[in-house]
């Protein structure tokens, strides 16, 4: 108790030595106001001047018209597109999507596993592992669409850009993810190991993959979800997918065809998210 | 599905034999029966058979799907690969004379995520009260705000900046409204997980004394959830930042407008001086967010 008075106000000490055990915790409260009121002045100074991005000059007298349209899209989508199984169709481009997805997940996480090893502090010098993570912070600065770019100089627009990209993208995060893994890495069981004389195979295969999968496999199946979601921006450099047909579609003003890409999409994501959360739930419990 | 019972009646003639099954019995194990064996006392364990091979076999046939609907193929990855470091190689040296047209869009980018972001944490706050169990006892309610932040969430932010700007016209505000809605139903996701899983005590004892609901919530629920919430918005706007680089490309203002105008002309000089501006920046805000993040927890 004396050893926390010494940082309260000395008029509330006074008031501290007489009192109840009840008052005595109400007033040995931290009192954080003047901390709060600096957070807060901060704050509002950082709101004021960012209030200038709020700017509706700019706006349509057509606004409201184009947010009718797009629920009428939405209400009485293409039928033709929808449920057709043409190369055009929204299940063609919707399947399509999940491979460049799903190849592109596979190819980031198995690239990302050397990566985040050489830039976790436990395993690798730190400055060594500071160049690791300089590296993988750069390769999440760079938007996505610019890898898409680049990559279409080496395969040509379409679906195999499209894979290659979401590959680079995914090994930012999903390495960086990696990483916190590795450094929370439980070491007392690889020393118990030790002291039953496993082989250095052993230990790998016991002591370090085991404890490390469930999470590796929880972040690859979260990435695949987050790519799925994002394979949208791919079109907007043609890199296959869905993205360019419905962003075509929306540009244009079609919106019963945007409708009909839009529930697809929908439903793919939820149905996808569903089944990621499942997964990843029982992943979590072992 | 079987459970457990079945699996102890089969085994229950032996008597001496105990049966430990710990998970339950799925299909799977029905097809591939687990492995028995007897531990020194008598009982009897059941190792159930590894879902690795199924689970490879199925990866690895789809992935064979996949790199047929894709045209995948290695041989054009190695004779061709150094095309991709062409761009890159343009990038460097960058032009530096070019920062002062660089500042103002990034100086947008960064107001459009401080406000986007802040305007999306705040509007979350009473939805996830909403979507919580533990607040709401209304089933129909309850399905209604998750339904809400579910379809709001699977909306690509992208083709939200692309709507708002038919709406807002071109600029920073399409962007914040992109921004806006993708942190609301993220966070709105995060808080009412964080609330269902507080600690019910303090809200029970104040509803004994007479407190109402609004009142249990700011005082007891409040400060539990309170840091991991601020946390999380940290997080989100951190990302937001590297995020809204991208909706800059459907016209929503900032620095992706830029961004794509460089590339377009093909000045890489100039795309590279962007990229170090933005690094710069994403790197200086996840190191406050990070200190931050660290001082809440």
């Amino acid at each position: 108790m004396t050893k926390n008075l010494s940082k309260i106000d000395p008029g509330v000490k006074d008031a501290l030595l007489d009192a109840t055990p009840v008052q005595r915790a109400l007033l040995s409260e931290p009192r954080s106001w003047r901390r709060n009121i600096i957070v807060l002045v901060i704050l509002g100074a950082l709101l004021a001047w960012s209030s200038s991005a709020v700017d509706l000059a700019n706006m349509t007298e057509g606004g409201m018209k184009i947010v009718n349209n797009i629920f009428s899209g939405l209400i009485h989508p293409d039928k033709a597109l929808l449920f057709s199984l043409s190369e055009k169709s929204v299940a063609y481009l919707l399947f399509e999507t999940i491979c460049i997805a799903f190849l592109g997940t596979l190819v980031g996480a198995v690239l990302a596993v050397p990566l985040a090893f050489v830039s976790a502090t436990n395993i690798v010098p730190a400055p060594l592992a500071l160049i690791g993570r300089t590296v993988l912070m750069a390769i999440r600065t760079v938007p996505v669409m610019v890898y898409g770019l680049m990559f279409m100089r080496v395969t040509g627009p379409g679906p195999f850009a499209g894979l290659m990209t979401m590959g680079l993208a995914s090994i930012g995060m999903v390495a960086k993810m990696y990483i916190e893994y590795i450094e929370d890495l439980d070491t007392r069981i690889l020393e118990s190991l030790d002291a039953a004389g496993c082989t250095l195979f052993q230990k790998i295969r016991f002591g370090i993959i085991a404890q490390l999968i469930p999470d590796f496999l929880s972040t690859i199946i979260y990435r695949f979800d987050m790519n799925l979601r994002d394979a949208t921006v791919l079109g907007l450099v043609g890199a296959g997918g869905i993205g360019a047909p419905l962003i075509f579609a929306m540009q244009a003003y079609r919106w019963s065809e945007a409708g009909a890409i839009l529930w697809g999409l929908l439903l793919l994501i939820l149905m996808i998210e569903v089944a990621s959360t499942r997964i990843r739930v029982k992943l979590a419990q072992g | 599905m079987t459970t457990v019972p079945t699996a102890v009646k089969a085994t229950s003639d032996t008597s001496e034999h105990r049966v430990v099954v710990g998970a339950k019995l799925t299909r799977f194990d029905q097809i591939f029966k687990p492995t028995k064996s007897y531990l020194a006392d008598g009982t009897e364990v059941w190792e159930p058979r590894s879902r690795v091979p199924i689970i490879l076999i199925f990866v690895l046939a789809f992935s064979v799907l996949s790199i047929y609907m894709t045209d995948f193929s290695l041989t054009v990855l190695v004779t061709r690969g150094k095309q991709f470091f062409v761009i890159i190689g343009n990038m460097f040296p960058p032009n530096w004379n070019y920062w002062h047209k660089v500042l103002g869009p990034l100086l947008d980018t960064i107001k459009m995520s401080v406000i986007g972001s802040f305007t999306g944490a705040v509007l979350a706050i009473p939805l996830a009260v909403v979507a919580s169990s533990n607040m709401v006892r209304n089933k129909v309610v309850l399905m209604v705000a998750r339904g809400i932040l579910a379809v709001v969430r699977t909306l690509p932010s992208l083709i939200t900046a692309l709507i708002a700007t038919f709406v807002f016209g071109l600029g920073t505000m399409a962007g914040t409204i992109a921004i806006g809605l993708f942190t609301f139903s993220y966070l709105g996701k995060q808080l009412y997980e964080m609330i269902e899983t507080a600690d019910m005590g303090p809200d029970e004892a104040m509803i004994a004394l007479g407190a109402t609901r609004p009142a249990t919530f700011w005082t007891a629920i409040m400060p539990q959830v309170l840091p991991a919430y601020l946390s999380a918005s940290l997080y989100c706007f951190e990302g937001n930042v590297r995020y809204a680089a991208i909706l800059g490309y459907v016209g929503a203002g900032g620095i992706g407008l830029t961004l794509n105008e460089n590339v377009q002309w093909r000045q890489y000089p100039n795309v590279g001086m962007v990229f170090v501006l933005l690094f710069a920046t994403v790197v200086f805000i996840e190191w406050i967010s990070h200190y931050l993040r660290k001082k809440l927890t």
